[in-house]
């Protein structure tokens, strides 16, 4: 596996975790109502959208090099 | 004499011998840390519901800096992309894109154990607090108007140093109480209070034989910081005294850089677990 190939997983791998990150910061401001979880939870899904964006970029600029 | 396949793919793997050395190196790392988070996850599962300190064996739930674990996440998710594009710019031939890449690399893993070194000395400086009454408390010390510090490790503190030292009374900042289920965060100042020594049962740091669950996370997140910085001083040689190879062989240089950045994505990949299960958990 080209490091190519490990950079889209790891990409992968870290929207996943920033959907768990915004999913748990907005369960903490339905409990406890800080305003600032609800800021922390809207800019964990802004991060997995723009690291969703990053990881098309990516496959676009290295579309010639192996995934092996 | 020439080392072989350093460049050209190996007929029989299809892959340059140094990609399959850096992959079985990974497969036996993935036996380390996996290890380690099975312990950990078993040592969660099996502890008794409550929080500690309050109930003894409990999980100490919410003592770590979640923002300051957020923004290290973010500074190494960082570090990934630059060194893939620092390899990227390599292999399109544009030695001075790659050298920038790996300069903001370095500045995110330097950061990254800076930030680290913070958050320990958070834990090092903060205290459980048994009273002979029977509450516990967590919170910050201050004994003869001095706060204890994690680089004096000659000031750090227990009950029995404190009697040693003929200290009678101390000052205690108690951590603000964590809201119960369901129930709305109320804004609490930290309280301070002067408490005697007698009426104190037990005082110690936050530090691997507090509870197990400060041994399992200064061996994982320091284990991990020891592969952060190896990772960063290969980098920091690639990028500096050992860029030198590009002129003479552009073809095995690259493929370095390709194999440092597999080691480094690896240990960033281990954060992306170790963060949510660590800290969040």
């Amino acid at each position: 596996m080209s490091l190519k190939a490990f950079h889209i997983v790891f990409v992968a791998a870290s929207v996943m975790l920033c959907l768990v990150l915004g999913a748990w910061a907005y369960g903490r401001y339905q409990q406890a109502g800080i305003v600032a979880d609800l800021g922390w939870s809207i800019g964990s899904f802004a991060a997995a959208v723009g690291l969703i964006g990053y990881g098309w970029y990516f496959l676009r600029k290295l579309k010639n090099i192996s995934y092996l | 004499m020439e080392i072989p396949y350093t460049y050209k793919p190996r007929p029989d793997t299809g892959l340059y011998n140094a990609k399959v050395g850096i992959w079985l190196f990974l497969a036996s790392e993935i036996m380390l840390f996996g290890a380690l988070f099975s312990s950990y996850i078993l040592l969660r599962v099996q502890s008794p519901e409550g929080l500690w300190p309050i109930v003894e064996g409990g999980w100490p739930s919410g003592l770590l800096n979640i923002p300051i674990g957020t923004f290290n996440t973010a500074v190494l998710i960082t570090s990934s992309v630059t060194v893939v594009l620092a390899w990227a710019a390599l292999k399109m031939n544009n030695f001075a894109a790659f050298r920038r890449y790996m300069v903001v690399t370095l500045v995110c893993a330097f950061g990254f154990l800076g930030i680290k070194s913070f958050e320990y000395n958070e834990k090092f400086t903060h205290y459980e607090l048994r009273m002979t009454d029977g509450s516990a408390h967590t919170g910050h010390l201050e004994v003869n108007g001095k706060h204890p510090g994690f680089w004096d490790f000659g000031a750090i503190y227990n009950l029995e140093r404190l009697q040693s030292e003929s200290v009678t009374e101390v000052k205690f900042t108690f951590d603000p109480p964590k809201p119960k289920p369901g129930e709305k965060q109320e804004a609490h100042a930290h309280e301070t209070k002067t408490i005697a020594v007698g009426d104190i049962a037990k005082l110690r740091t936050f530090t691997p034989s507090t509870h197990t669950f400060f041994g399992i996370y200064f061996v994982i997140t320091a284990l991990h910081g020891l592969h952060v910085l190896g990772g960063a001083l290969v980098l920091g040689y690639f990028a500096f005294p050992g860029a030198s190879m590009w002129k003479s062989n552009p073809e095995q240089f690259t493929n370095r850089i390709e194999v440092a950045g597999l080691f480094w994505h690896f240990v960033d990949l281990v954060w992306i677990f170790l963060f949510p299960v660590v800290y969040l958990l």
